[in-house]
């Protein structure tokens, strides 16, 4: 399991990799626009002062065996709603992944939807399912906010649960900012049907990508959680057979040993009674022996 | 002169190749060509058939879900969610989403994710040379 969870974990890993061009891309869209000085009135941007709804977009695996990697972020977004509980607020759950569906039905959470099958091998398709339905509930304002829990791929070492605000959408120079681009956006674009029409459309897309590629960070994170943790179990199993292996045969050797003390001990037992009749013979000798000293 | 032109989706690049001439169909602009050292632009598409002329002159045609269309000088990308060469296109699996959307969009006419599904069922079959009249053999 551990050098499945590893193939797995690299391919992974590989369409981490082929889905940076498109959010690049994107990116580097948005930072023409805002070059552009574009900025629209958008439902995905608009903003509530108090925020009382939330929806929680909770991205975990399907199956267990991978270690801490569900529970870091299961229990990070119990916090999550806790707090905001405290605060008299309302939320939402858009569960992504069998075990995080399980772990809030079971507490009696209120589990907007369930998205499953799919958390070791997202596809685009799942990204606009998901995105789908939570645009539906911020444009029709049943949450004034969304944030997406899931868990950073930093490295093959290092993964990380994070929390983020997915919507509403910063404004695009913060996007563009965030976006880790260059920063080389080219004046004189011309754009169509104009600046706010494309962005109108971007927007959309921008919120599915970012969906997907949090899916893919929490597919890979997910390998190579359970390739660490099926490691550690080869490893320890491997310690087991030696210790138990060990007290095999120490407890073998004993019960060798016990059997040999009874069967010396029964032959001695068996021999003492000959050697009372060999040992004792001589002993009227002796006594003759002790009579003829007795005698001097 | 030859420009660079890619096809990249959020899964993969889905082409990549050197050619002359781009056309596409932009939201409110029609169809718009693009030929080595257009000026800098960047366009909504809206589902329609994009097609490539290479370098070697043949022209390859793709359906495309909308999404844009970003040209520099020597470059020209379309950012989209599905481009699927002419030739690959899967009829049978068209038609079946032709079908489902349809119902669906029986069911809720307002529904816009039924509209856009029935309209990329349409092109793919279009841009397959099975539109509507010529399915049935």
């Amino acid at each position: 399991m551990e050098l499945i969870a590893a193939t797995r974990v690299a391919r992974a890993q590989q369409r981490a990799r082929a889905a940076r061009p498109y959010a690049e891309q994107l990116t580097s869209v948005i930072e023409n626009l805002a070059a552009g000085g574009a900025e629209v009135d958008h439902p995905l941007l608009r903003e509530v002062e108090n925020v009382e709804r939330v929806a929680f977009v909770v991205c975990a695996g399907d199956r267990g065996l991978a270690g801490p990697y569900n529970s870091a972020v299961l229990r990070m977004a119990e916090r999550e709603i806790q707090a905001l509980r405290a605060d008299g607020g309302d939320y939402k759950i858009l569960a992504i992944g069998k075990k995080v569906d399980d772990y809030f039905s079971f507490r009696r959470y209120n589990v907007d939807t369930a998205f499953v099958g799919f958390t070791d091998n997202p596809t685009y398709e799942n990204a606009r399912e998901i995105a789908q339905r939570v645009r539906q509930l911020f444009d029709s304002g049943e949450v004034d906010q969304v944030e997406l829990l899931y868990t950073e791929f930093i490295s093959l070492g290092t993964q990380s649960p994070v929390v983020r605000r997915f919507l509403p959408l910063e404004s695009t120079a913060v996007m563009a900012e965030a976006g880790g681009g260059d920063g080389a956006a080219l004046a004189g674009f011309s754009f169509e049907p104009s600046a706010e029409g494309v962005l109108q459309d971007l927007l959309p897309r921008y919120v599915e990508a970012r969906l997907f590629a949090a899916l893919l960070d929490s597919a890979a994170s997910e390998h190579a959680n359970r390739q660490r943790a099926m490691k550690a179990a080869t490893d320890n199993a491997e310690e087991l057979i030696v210790k138990l292996s060990r007290a095999m045969n120490r407890v073998r050797q004993e019960s060798i040993t016990t059997e040999i003390m009874e069967i010396v001990g029964g032959a001695e037992a068996l021999g003492s009674d000959d050697d009372e009749k060999t040992f004792h013979e001589p002993m009227p000798a002796g006594d003759a022996g002790h009579i003829m000293t007795g005698a001097d | 002169m030859a420009m660079q032109i890619e096809f990249v989706s959020p899964e993969d690049i889905l082409y990549s190749g050197e050619g002359t001439q781009v056309v596409a169909r932009t939201r409110g602009g029609g169809e718009l060509a693009f030929l080595t050292g257009h000026e800098p632009f960047i366009g909504s598409l809206v589902p329609c058939e994009v097609r490539v002329t290479e370098a070697s002159g043949d022209v390859k045609r793709f359906a495309v879900r909308g999404g844009f269309v970003s040209v520099t000088r020597a470059e020209v990308t379309v950012l989209s969610e599905a481009a699927i060469p002419a030739g690959d296109i899967d009829v049978s699996q068209a038609q079946a989403d032709l079908a489902a959307a349809q119902a669906a969009e029986v069911e809720n006419p307002e529904d816009p994710y039924a509209r856009e599904d029935r309209v990329w069922a349409e092109l793919r079959l279009q841009a397959a040379g099975q539109g509507d009249a010529s399915v049935a053999h």
